[in-house]
């Protein structure tokens, strides 16, 4: 039960229960989709790029608590900063939830660190922020956090 | 309860703790356990008679040989076949309807005909389907499921219409592995043959569960998995009426089914070899004929009545939570030993996790029926599936541990 309470922090549960940035956004200039073919998790993430910079950012989706959460919470995360930026705060979270340990500067995606305990949920917490980056690559193929196999 | 006192003991794998739990195994949609018997033959068969088989002429070779064959006869007597060379071994369910659906596909199907299935269908029988029609030019069409109030079950005014002179093939599911549904199977294989198209049954949720008979059935091809039926994993069966094996080409070819090889050509020996070329998978096979013995022995109509009374006290307790929703049959209704559910506001991944924190072992996801989830308006459930070792006390801790995810994400 206490890795459980890891798993799902307060900060999780709030951002499953009251998503920020969700829905479709009217001024998006990027889209990518991506999908988890084991359980059929979903996520859009819409981006407005101002030069390099994400202006606005939204997702939208469904899935399980883990993966709307951190849909929700990246895109708190990713408004305003630029794709290099981006691309260096995916890798912190990745960090965060394959190996377990804090980020050493306070950030919510710090509650993340009870995935690693749970290997199998690793994908759904990674499903909006692969989403997000291919969106910024202008990418258009689905991001998929397996090649396949139910 | 329980309907036979000592079976748990037969299965070494059930009597473990999980996450500091007992361990509640209800996956068996996704694969069944093996019985101690199961696991002997096959460590016997490699201690002792391990060979290839159909080829040396050494006692080793021979005594796989027999054992091998011997498996096919316990299998043909398994679901009554007629004869032995209609059991044709494979990788499991999968293997056998791709097997169909290219083989028999190839020769028969044209453009304007059509290729039926059912909104219920398992991807494996669905996609190769979806397949055979493309490369051949026929059309392909399904059994809608009746609306997700309805009792889970097909479409049966559809199906009339659907049933014309153009359908060549009608493939379906005998028990659907997400709603627990039980098809009418000999009444779909007659009526498919009065329009005169030939049956395909994915029998792989029903042949470990009760009595089959594919004679009773009427069906012309069945294909099932051993590893959902007490049996080891990587066997499987395809069975065809011996009438269409003789006349079907090989799907794949190579040793072991041929007669005479020149540098031009070959010719193909009858069913069941036609169809197994390379070296078989021996020792499964001989496993799978140990789980027969092993199903017949405890009974089949037993079997099914267990499972039918689990999935009934499951649905009773389960129908109780706040905001559950059960699909498939009503309670009461006729179903198979499963019953998959969701809640508002809780994804089934979720409740994955904290039932395994509990030592329950489910399923979450589309259980491979895409569409049929899309049709639902979901996009995953929760599964929870019963065999012959569980028991009612387990589902009573199934629906604790519900009880407990349910508190936790404040839905109760
Ligand atoms: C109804 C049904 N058909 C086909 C299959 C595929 O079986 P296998 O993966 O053993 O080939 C399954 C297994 O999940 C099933 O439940």
């Amino acid at each position: 039960m206490s890795d459980l309470a890891d798993l799902y922090q307060q900060v999780i549960l709030d951002h499953n229960r009251r998503p920020r940035n969700r829905g479709k956004l009217p001024t998006a200039n990027r889209v990518a989709h991506g999908d988890n073919p084991s359980c059929g998790d979903q996520c859009s993430v819409y981006l407005r790029l101002d030069g390099d910079r994400i202006g606005d950012i939204s997702f939208d989706g469904s899935g399980c608590a883990i993966s709307q959460a951190s849909a929700s919470l990246m895109t708190v995360q990713l408004k305003g900063k630029t794709a290099a930026e981006a691309e260096k705060l995916y890798q912190q979270f990745h960090d965060i939830v394959t190996t377990g340990k804090e980020p050493e500067e306070i950030s919510d995606i710090g509650a993340f660190a009870g995935v690693h305990a749970f290997p199998a949920r690793i994908k759904c917490a990674t499903l909006g922020w692969h989403a997000a980056l291919n969106a910024l690559k202008g990418d258009p193929v689905p991001a998929t956090t397996e090649t396949h196999k139910d | 309860m329980p309907t036979w006192p000592n079976v748990r003991a037969d299965f070494p794998v059930l009597h473990q703790q999980v996450n500091g739990k007992p361990l509640v195994y209800l996956d068996n949609g996704a694969t069944s356990q093996k019985p101690r018997s199961v696991i002997d033959a096959l460590v016997h068969y490699y201690e002792r008679d391990n060979s290839n088989v159909h080829r040396g002429l050494h006692t080793l070779s021979m005594r796989a040989t027999d054992g091998y064959e011997g498996a096919r006869t316990r299998v043909a007597r398994f679901i009554n076949a007629a004869d032995p060379a209609e059991i044709i071994f494979t990788r499991g369910t999968t293997e056998g309807i791709n097997v169909v659906a290219r083989s028999w596909g190839h020769a028969h199907l044209k453009p304007g005909d059509i290729v039926l299935a059912t909104g219920m269908e398992h991807h494996s029988n669905l996609v190769p389907w979806q397949q055979a029609a493309r490369a051949s030019g026929a059309t392909f069409k399904f059994v809608p499921v009746l609306g997700a109030d309805a009792e889970g079950g097909l479409d049966l005014a559809a199906l009339d219409q659907l049933l014309t002179p153009q359908v060549k093939v009608f493939a379906f599911t005998h028990i659907s592995n997400t709603l627990g549904t039980i098809n009418p199977a000999a009444e779909f294989c007659r009526r498919a043959r009065a329009v005169g198209a030939v049956t395909v049954i994915d029998a792989a949720q029903s042949v470990g569960h009760g009595p089959l008979d594919v004679q009773a059935l009427g069906c012309d091809f069945l294909a099932f998995s051993g590893h959902k039926m007490c049996g080891p994993t990587g066997i499987g069966v395809l069975y065809g009426r011996r009438a269409l094996l003789d006349k079907l080409a090989p799907d794949e070819t190579g040793g072991g089914m041929v007669v005479s090889v020149t540098y031009e050509a070959a010719t193909w020996k009858p069913a069941p070899e036609r169809f197994e070329a390379g070296t078989p998978n021996v020792a499964d096979a001989i496993a799978l004929g140990a789980a027969c013995d092993y199903l017949d022995a405890l009974g089949r109509d037993q079997i099914a009545a267990h499972d039918a009374l689990l999935a009934q006290y499951a649905m009773e307790q389960l129908s109780v939570l706040p905001g559950i929703r059960i699909i498939g049959p009503r309670v009461g209704a006729p179903r198979s030993g499963l019953v998959s559910f969701a809640f508002e506001g809780v994804h089934a991944h979720d409740i994955v996790t904290f039932a395994d924190e509990d030592g329950v072992a489910l399923r979450g996801g589309h259980h491979c029926n895409q569409p049929l989830m899309r049709h639902l308006g979901l996009t995953s459930t929760t599964r929870a599936s019963f065999y012959l070792y569980n028991t009612e006390q387990e589902i009573d801790v199934l629906v604790a541990s519900m009880r407990r995810i349910l508190k936790f994400f404040g839905t109760a």
